[in-house]
């Protein structure tokens, strides 16, 4: 065991140098190709994927198999999307530049962190676990509570929430524009020679979140024609998962795994945590109480623990969560306002045993963009605990590669 | 509820002042004649919608050519399916069958053969969970018997062009026939009882045609939910809880429905008791509801006969009143543009609730059975001969401007829905650049090698480079070997090798 966790270790340490051969000599210029996924049209890239070949219901891009994508957020230039990656794994946009965005956001852990909640500067938990920024080009409701509709707006939450980064627009300013590397790349990407600018910074992290593109799990293969990718076990789960019965795919609709939707589903919070109203303070409505958005479920293996809260560690706990039926574990003297495609499927063992196995599928992490081996700032890229916690996970990476 | 109340009563203040109280007092009623008269004009334009747009689309239509593949009693319809390529069809002979069937291929036709009256039966022993999934285009289901499924008896995915024709369905659960999130298809000829949500549900859908179908001893008969361009007619739906349901339900992802026509259906003794699951939407329904328009826009009701309904007739109401809706901000709650045509209503909310009974009271109305039910906020809506019906909440609506719709025959495509075609080169581009550039570039060095080294090596060769895609063999020491990319299809192969070998950067 230990010899193989070590192998693993070696692996990990190995795989960033590898990978930045390419940029050996030319340090802190940006990238003038599109991530994989993208073609360069006109100076900026645009997003390209069997998907867009399909059809969909009045462009939602929700439904079946063969389905297009819903309207997604591209356009960005090359040097843009670039820039973007670097400021995003750098602790420098944090108030005491000991964590950046890639702390909670870790690509190696499904642009997640493997905690219940998050840990922010101040080494507290935050309120709420961190999402998967895979595929959130296509969203325009961000946060839980889906309390902001754009990727830049978004931006500025965890960086100046007080328990998260920490930050204030002023000290960000001012650190990026007292940094000349910072400065002359801000003057490449866009183009003109003054201050750095706020909007600049969350536009630059808005193109790179947007190029985290995942369409290509074995679930794709299938969904384009290819019925040999998914094994008996994970077709019987798609089939338990689309059903009427466990209704799943009502909300994760494929091919996103999400219908861009809050719903209120009565997850239960951790024990002696208090009841996190969600989305009933963004829309101020009682309605909406315990109401959060319907995360995608792409990559889901990557991301344990489970929920808003991260009430759940495991996959096959988050389905149970479901199958124990509806409004299981809403508090007493509450009343909630249950999404009607929450029922009691009362499914098999094997049923809940196959959707697991399904999600499996659903997992493609093929264009994982690369951690900038060193920053402007000087600082370690994520951050310095980075390492140390790429371990931990790289020991739960071969449990969730059965296949 | 209260806001209503004002509104209502300053409306029946200001129409006693203006002396035009329609259908009562001593004044003589608007007759109007729907035996001639100007017709709706309905509101699809199938010139103005890119996917009826025919000319400028390589229709490919339903191939006659195809193989028939027969499935006898004892035989899997499954392994049918799965050597059925698109333009076949799969004869199930008479027999009963105990499996989910799942479609995710285009053309494929699903035909149960009747012999004698026999049936090919799905029979889902109550533990299986839906009969027939199907998310494939074009796909044609009919004459199957379908029972004891926990789920929906034919569900559908996004397939457009969908024919689901003369099944019989009993008691499978949840829906009986569920089309979802398809464009262009038809529910016809169908019988359904016994489904503890909607017999025919249709959601999220456009350009449907639900004609000639039995339903009954179901919580709703036919629910055109979230749903555009649809027409309902010529059903008989009776002894359900309620009857015919045109819906927005909040929180889908597709937030409207609209332009809905309801005609020349029976809705009759839909008094059933609730047995939908508690928190559902047809949960709320009251018992004894013939027609529920909810939220819905646009929706003309013409030439029904909705007798016995001991609720109401026709209930138009918005999602403040009405029960278990949830809210969404992106979704108008009102039904505007309602459109009651002329209908022949009796004896209905004969046995009615408490809440119409209240509403009834606003327009000092004690012992009348109410036909039409209207409450919350409806803009821009009209009825025409409303003196015939006993109604709360439409004296204030205008009078139609026509009288009938015999001008839409059908909101059906005159044809189908094309399927994207993507030209090989195209697809060459897309899938290199979708899946190949994750790991090769052109010059450097990524997982993969460099795209320049595999142009020296296949340039007059995109088929050799096509076949080592599909089975690749480890040729360099210091790269990873290369997962086989056996899922494309040898002409996609070749697309994406051809591709490969153009890159000039």
């Amino acid at each position: 065991m230990r010899s193989f966790l070590a192998v693993l270790v070696t692996l990990a340490f190995s795989l960033p140098s590898q990978a930045n051969e390419v940029d050996a000599g030319k340090a802190f210029s940006l990238n003038s190709q599109c991530p994989a996924s993208f073609s360069l049209e006109n100076g900026v890239c645009r997003l390209v994927s069997q998907y867009q070949f399909y059809d969909s219901v009045q462009g939602r891009g929700v439904g079946g198999t063969q389905t297009s994508l819903p309207p997604y957020r591209d356009g960005f230039s090359p040097k843009q999307i670039d820039l973007g990656r670097i400021l995003f794994f750098d602790p420098l946009l944090s108030k005491d530049g000991s964590i950046s965005c890639a702390s909670c956001h870790q690509p190696d852990k499904g642009f997640s962190d493997d905690l219940d909640r998050s840990i922010g500067v101040t080494g507290e938990k935050v309120a709420r676990s961190a999402p998967t920024l895979w595929n959130v080009a296509f969203l325009d409701k961000f946060f839980w509570d889906a309390r902001s509709n754009t990727l830049e707006e978004q931006a500025m939450g965890p960086l100046f929430d007080p328990k998260e980064m920490g930050n204030t627009p002023e000290k960000l300013l001012h650190d990026l524009n007292s940094n000349a590397v910072y400065k002359s790349l801000f003057a490449e990407a866009f183009e003109h020679g003054g201050d750095i600018e706020l909007n600049q910074i969350y536009k630059a992290l808005t193109a790179f979140q947007s190029s985290l593109i995942s369409l290509n799990s074995r679930y794709d293969q299938y969904a384009h024609g290819y019925h040999q990718a998914l094994t008996s076990q994970e077709i019987k789960g798609m089939n338990v998962f689309r059903s009427f019965v466990a209704r799943c795919a009502e909300c994760h609709q494929p091919p996103l795994f999400t219908n861009n939707q809050v719903a209120v589903i009565g997850a239960p919070e951790p024990e002696g945590q208090p009841f996190d109203i969600g989305a009933e303070k963004t829309f101020n409505h009682f309605k909406m109480k315990g109401g959060f958005k319907v995360p995608t479920l792409r990559n889901i293996v990557k991301t344990p623990p489970y929920m808003h809260s991260g009430r759940y560690d495991n996959l096959r706990e988050a389905v149970a969560f479901y199958n124990d039926g509806r409004g299981n574990a809403v508090p007493e003297d509450m009343t909630l306002y249950i999404h009607w495609h929450i029922t009691s499927p009362e499914l098999t063992e094997d049923e809940v045993d196959a959707i697991v196995a399904f999600l499996g599928a659903l997992t493609d992490e093929s264009l994982t963009p690369r951690i900038p081996d060193t920053l402007p700032s000087g600082l370690p890229p994520v951050d310095s605990n980075y390492q140390q916690l790429t371990n931990t996970n790289n020991n739960n990476l071969k449990l969730n590669n059965g296949h | 509820m209260s806001s209503g109340k004002v509104i209502t009563a300053v409306l029946i203040v200001a129409a006693f002042a203006g002396g035009m109280y329609f259908g009562g007092g001593s004044q003589s009623p608007v007759i109007t004649s729907s035996a001639g008269g100007a017709s709706y004009g309905g509101g699809y334009d199938q010139t103005s919608d890119a996917d009826a747009n025919v000319e400028s689309s390589t229709v490919v239509k339903r191939k006659d050519t195809g193989t028939v593949i027969v499935v006898n009693d004892g035989e899997s319809i499954m392994a049918a399916v799965q050597k059925a390529v698109p333009g076949d069809t799969i004869q199930v002979m008479p027999g009963k069958y105990h499996e989910t069937v799942y479609i995710d291929k285009d053309d494929i036709k699903l035909v149960g053969v009747i012999q004698e009256g026999k049936r090919a039966t799905l029979d889902g022993e109550k533990k299986l969970n839906d009969a027939i999934l199907y998310s494939g285009n074009n796909f044609i289901v009919e004459n199957m018997q379908i029972t004891n499924y926990k789920g929906n008896a034919i569900m559908g995915q996004a397939g457009n062009n969908f024919e689901i024709r003369g099944n019989v369905i009993v008691d499978t659960g949840v829906y009986g026939i569920f089309p979802q999130l398809g464009k262009n298809g038809i529910v016809e000829g169908n019988i359904i009882s016994g489904i503890e949500d909607a017999a025919i549900y249709v959601g999220m859908s456009d350009n449907i045609h639900v004609a000639h179908n039995e339903v009954f001893d179901s919580v709703a008969g036919i629910e055109i939910e979230n749903t555009r361009h649809a027409i309902v007619e010529n059903n008989y739906v009776h002894n359900n809880t309620g009857g015919i349901l045109a819906f927005i339900t909040p929180g889908l992802p597709i937030k409207t429905t609209y332009d809905v026509i309801i005609r020349n259906n029976f809705v009759v003794d839909n008094n059933t008791k609730n047995f939908g699951a508690p928190g559902s939407t047809v949960g709320g329904i009251p018992a004894g509801t013939g027609i529920l328009i909810m939220a819905a826009d646009d929706v003309v009701v013409e030439g029904n006969i909705i007798t016995n309904n001991k609720t109401a007739g026709i209930i138009i109401t918005d999602h403040h009143n009405a029960p278990n809706t949830t809210i969404d901000p992106e979704s108008d709650p009102a039904p505007d543009r309602v459109m009651i045509l002329d209908n022949l209503m009796m004896n209905n909310g004969y046995d009615t609730i408490d809440e119409v009974k209240a509403l009834m009271l606003t327009e000092f109305k004690t012992n009348d059975n109410a036909d039409i039910v209207r409450v919350g906020k409806s803009e821009g809506s009209c009825i025409i001969n409303r003196h015939r019906y006993v109604h709360v909440g439409v004296k204030g609506w205008k009078e139609c401007e026509f009288t009938n719709t015999k001008n839409v025959d059908t909101y059906l495509l005159d044809e189908p829905v094309p399927p994207r075609v993507i030209d090989p080169s195209e697809r060459g581009k897309v899938v290199y650049l979708g899946i190949c550039a994750g790991c090769h570039t052109y010059t450097g060095r990524m997982i993969g090698p460099p795209v320049q080294i595999i142009q020296a090596l296949y340039m007059d060769n995109p088929q050799g480079l096509a076949d080592f895609i599909a089975a690749p063999t480890k040729k360099r020491d210091d790269y990873p070997e290369m997962p086989p990319q056996n899922y494309l299809d040898p002409e996609t192969r070749l697309a994406v090798a051809e591709y490969m070998l153009s890159r000039k950067n």
